[in-house]
């Protein structure tokens, strides 16, 4: 059977609730008053850092939630944040404003690793939308995908010369880029069922380009 | 005038003068160095002499208190070679076993005992350990700051190489603590010399850093953009430097010899040393080494010499083309790179690292000072505030060992920090309530082939059924890339405690006794510290109640506001003065008397988000739809001056 995706997790507090987004429910910890909702990482009124809220990873960057993100429009929303929440920001702050700078930052750079990279930020569109097995899913059970990948093993172990690899590296390229612009067509669309399939294909063909990665440098070494 | 008005977030200090200034230190194996950043303009700070370049090397002569560090250990060095510590770098964090793997004759003499853990070393009539050493030399430098300045110096940001792992950071940062600094933050050394040229240059792109120092290798590729310095990849050789060419022309000179002291191997280096220098201007030379009464002449030719060092230039340019590969780049997109540390003086490092690139290298400013300068202008950003943002990454995976003696990555390399990841585990027997973590950081699949960091114990956890109990054990790695491990049993939310036992670092109450043993500041610091502290938040607290009457007076009757503005003035004229308790107190009468308009201000936020004012906002933030109007970071009012 094929591995597939691992089993990390976000961080405890990703999930858990500090008071929510709702003006009245939870006052700031250094004015003692409402956080007001005009920003999700500083108190309205005193502009304190406040701890991590459980939003969205496209709330946290202030982006609208979809699949692939322009590159330069997630680093500029990811380097706008950093600016304001870094630690490097809060080194001579009060120790509990170092923390919450650290836990914002922490969730931050994970909203941006996870939108960065189009599988990862696939699987988090699924989950989003309540579909979260398939993240959890180590095998591959759809028997054309399957036999897909065991053809594609055996290709890459019979590859004993650069050129070879290299030729398996285009195709594999190819079919992730194919992949990509299909998801990105049933994420607009709504399909999740359809989005939910070639996710599992992207989650192997990922697997394999870092198989072909490893498969190359060890040639390139040898060489 | 009762009180001053500043804006939310900013906390102009009246004390700022009497409070020390922050320095960058470039602490390196063979060479260390000490700058200053004044609005942005990072200077090396210098002896009376004009030297720049403080010898890492410490004597510690037996019946001496004090011992003698930089240049003038150098002069004892020639006497009493078994006195002085160098490339003490190189042990930071290290274990025995490490010390054997580095081979070669070592410039060292261990202490008899050795009880696990950390390397000691008998030096001088003591038992040391790298750390203590680390901190006489950070003394050294603080001390050489506060000369050429003429003010306190407290607090640094501390260059590591990149590849440092969290062992060697660690001890890094409790040298600085037992020389009395504040480490503001541990800056990896590529990403400081990228700073400094950077800045200098106003760069934008992709750019390499090759930093060949006397005891480590590093290379980091960093994308510049508008102010933003972003390590996509690091990677390096924590064992590998200038150090290592001197050991095979050493090893060179005394072929063949079995008879050699330790005395006559530190000879040995030291004129190695001496000829690498020599042929990077000259074509040939030769020298003389003693040994006993025997007098060996040594010649060497650059040919030569590039033979015996080429298979460690030739490992640099590998490990610079996979961290390349890493960063999922190619060599062409690569716009510059940047030569960093004196090793990059040699001619065929130069010649092998523009030959791997195409492109000459930059090396504009001085590679041995290039580190120090940008963890200056560190120092400042952190202290004083600065445009510029440094976003670095974990060098070496984080993982866990598992059955079998493999390892679970937890936190691959290369993410960027700071960072947290959750692991869950579960318990394999019926009504265990404790659990063995072995931490553990490196690339390879087996525990073997990586650096034990920690074991943990986690104990507490309430008995259940085999395989019922989930503990998430979290690792948080801060923006100084060091390592803290946390747990939780996730049915019950019971905390597990840990207990920490680092593999190769000092444990709490070791280093708590070293601080107790340096007397000399330790106390007087300390006092110092806290009252600062009690000052920052006191500032806080101020500043808060300002913003809040600012947004909210009109729920308070003149007489109300007239209280509060009575404890905010005590807070100031205690804020006036230097005594720690009284502005304690005052800070705590008027949060007791702030109470009451909290209250208000939670209640009439609530009332209004009923009335319906808040709906809309209410019913946003409950669906998943974006937020509007994120604001502008310029604006924000956290945001530091
Ligand atoms: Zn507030």
């Amino acid at each position: 059977m094929e591995q597939l995706a691992d089993n990390r997790s976000p961080p405890a507090w990703e999930g858990r609730a500090t008071g929510g987004g709702t003006a009245a429910s939870s006052p700031c910890w250094s004015c003692r008053g409402p956080v007001g909702d005009a920003d999700y990482a500083f108190c309205s009124t005193c502009g304190a850092v406040q701890p991590p809220l459980p939003i969205t990873h496209f709330q946290r960057l202030g982006l609208a939630s979809g699949f692939q993100i322009p590159r330069d429009q997630l680093d500029a929303a990811y380097f706008d944040q950093a600016r304001r929440l870094h630690p490097d920001r809060f080194a001579t702050r009060t120790p509990r404003e170092r923390q919450f700078s650290q836990a914002q930052a922490v969730s931050l750079n994970e909203a941006y690793e996870t939108l960065k990279d189009p599988l990862r930020c696939a699987l988090y569109l699924l989950t989003l939308a309540g579909r979260s097995s398939i993240a959890q899913e180590r095998t591959i059970r759809d028997p054309t995908l399957l036999m897909e990948a065991m053809e594609a093993r055996e290709a890459l172990e019979e590859a004993t010369d650069l050129a070879a690899v290299e030729a398996l590296a285009a195709r594999q390229r190819a079919d992730r880029d194919s992949c990509l612009a299909s998801l990105q067509q049933l994420f607009d669309a709504g399909d999740l069922d359809g989005a939910e399939a070639v996710t599992l294909r992207l989650t192997y063909l990922a697997k394999l380009g870092e198989d072909i990665r490893l498969r190359r440098m060890r040639l390139a070494m040898s060489a | 005038m009762l009180l001053q008005i500043h804006e939310p977030g900013q906390t102009p200090d009246p004390h700022e003068q009497d409070r020390g200034i922050a320095v960058g230190i470039d602490l390196g194996t063979t060479n260390s160095v000490v700058a200053l950043a004044r609005e942005g303009k990072p200077e090396v700070l210098r002896d009376a002499r004009g030297e720049a370049i403080v010898p890492s090397l410490a004597a510690y002569l037996p019946g001496e208190e004090d011992p003698i560090v930089g240049v003038m250990a150098r002069r004892v060095f020639l006497d009493e070679p078994e006195a002085v510590v160098s490339s003490v770098k190189r042990l930071m964090g290290r274990g025995v076993e490490d010390l054997k793997a580095l081979g070669g004759a070592l410039p060292y003499t261990l202490a008899a005992d050795q009880p696990g853990g950390m390397v000691r070393l008998a030096v001088g009539g003591r038992v040391l350990t790298p750390v203590e050493v680390s901190a006489d030399i950070l003394r050294a430098m603080k001390a050489r700051a506060e000369i050429a300045t003429g003010r306190r110096v407290d607090r640094a940001v501390i260059t590591v190489p990149a590849y440092f792992d969290d062992a060697a950071r660690t001890a890094t940062r409790d040298a600085a603590r037992l020389a009395g600094l504040e480490v503001l933050r541990l800056v990896n050394e590529p990403t400081a010399a990228a700073l400094a040229y950077g800045l200098d240059q106003g760069a934008e792109g992709l750019y390499a850093v090759y930093d060949l120092g006397g005891g480590t290798f590093d290379v980091s590729i960093l994308r510049l953009q508008k102010g933003v310095f972003q390590v996509l990849a690091t990677g390096g050789d924590a064992a590998l430097g200038g150090d290592d060419f001197d050991h095979a022309i050493a090893d060179h000179f005394l072929a063949g010899r079995s008879d050699i002291g330790s005395a006559a191997a530190q000879q040995a280096l030291a004129t190695a040393r001496l000829a690498k220098e020599c042929l990077t201007t000259q074509d040939a030379g030769s020298w003389w080494i003693d040994v006993g009464a025997e007098r060996i002449a040594c010649a060497l030719d650059r040919p030569t010499l590039e033979q015996l060092i080429r298979p460690l230039v030739q490992r640099t340019l590998e490990i610079a083309q996979s961290v390349i590969a890493d960063a999922r780049l190619e060599l062409d997109e690569i716009k510059g790179v940047v030569l960093v540390g004196g090793s990059t003086r040699v001619p065929l490092v130069r010649r092998s690292v523009e030959a791997l690139f195409g492109r000459p290298p930059l090396s504009d400013i001085d590679p041995d000072l290039v580190v120090a300068m940008g963890a200056a202008l560190q120092a400042e950003a952190l202290t004083v505030g600065s445009d510029t943002l440094l976003l670095d990454v974990l060098p070496l995976s984080l993982g866990i060992e598992t059955m079998g003696g493999l390892v679970e990555k937890v936190v691959e390399r290369n993410t960027p920090i700071p960072v947290a990841r959750a692991q869950e585990f579960t318990t394999f027997q019926d009504g265990q309530t404790a659990m063995a973590i072995h931490v553990v950081q490196g690339e390879r699949e087996t525990v073997d082939g990586n650096r034990s960091l920690a074991r943990f114990v986690l104990s507490g956890i309430p008995p259940m059924v085999a395989g019922a109990a989930r503990i998430a054990v979290t690792f948080a790695v801060d923006a100084d890339g060091l390592l803290t491990v946390s747990a939780r049993e996730a049915t019950t939310g019971v905390a597990a405690e840990t207990v920490v036992k680092p593999s190769y670092g000092l444990d709490p109450d070791q280093m708590a006794a070293m601080l107790r043993d340096s007397l000399e500041h330790a106390r007087e610091d300390m006092q110092r510290r806290l009252l600062i502290e009690s000052r920052v938040e006191a500032q806080r607290v101020l500043n808060a109640l300002m913003a809040a009457l600012a947004a909210d007076r009109a729920l308070l009757s003149a007489a109300e506001a007239a209280v509060l503005e009575a404890a905010a003035a005590q807070v100031t004229v205690a804020l006036g003065g230097s005594d720690r308790d009284r502005i304690t107190l005052a800070v705590e009468d008027l949060e007791r008397a702030s109470a009451t308009f909290a209250q208000r201000r939670m209640d009439a936020a609530f009332n209004a988000a009923l009335s319906g004012r808040r709906l809309d906002a209410v019913a946003e933030t409950l669906g998943a739809a974006a937020p509007s109007g994120i604001r502008d970071p310029a604006a924000s009012p956290a945001a530091p001056a």
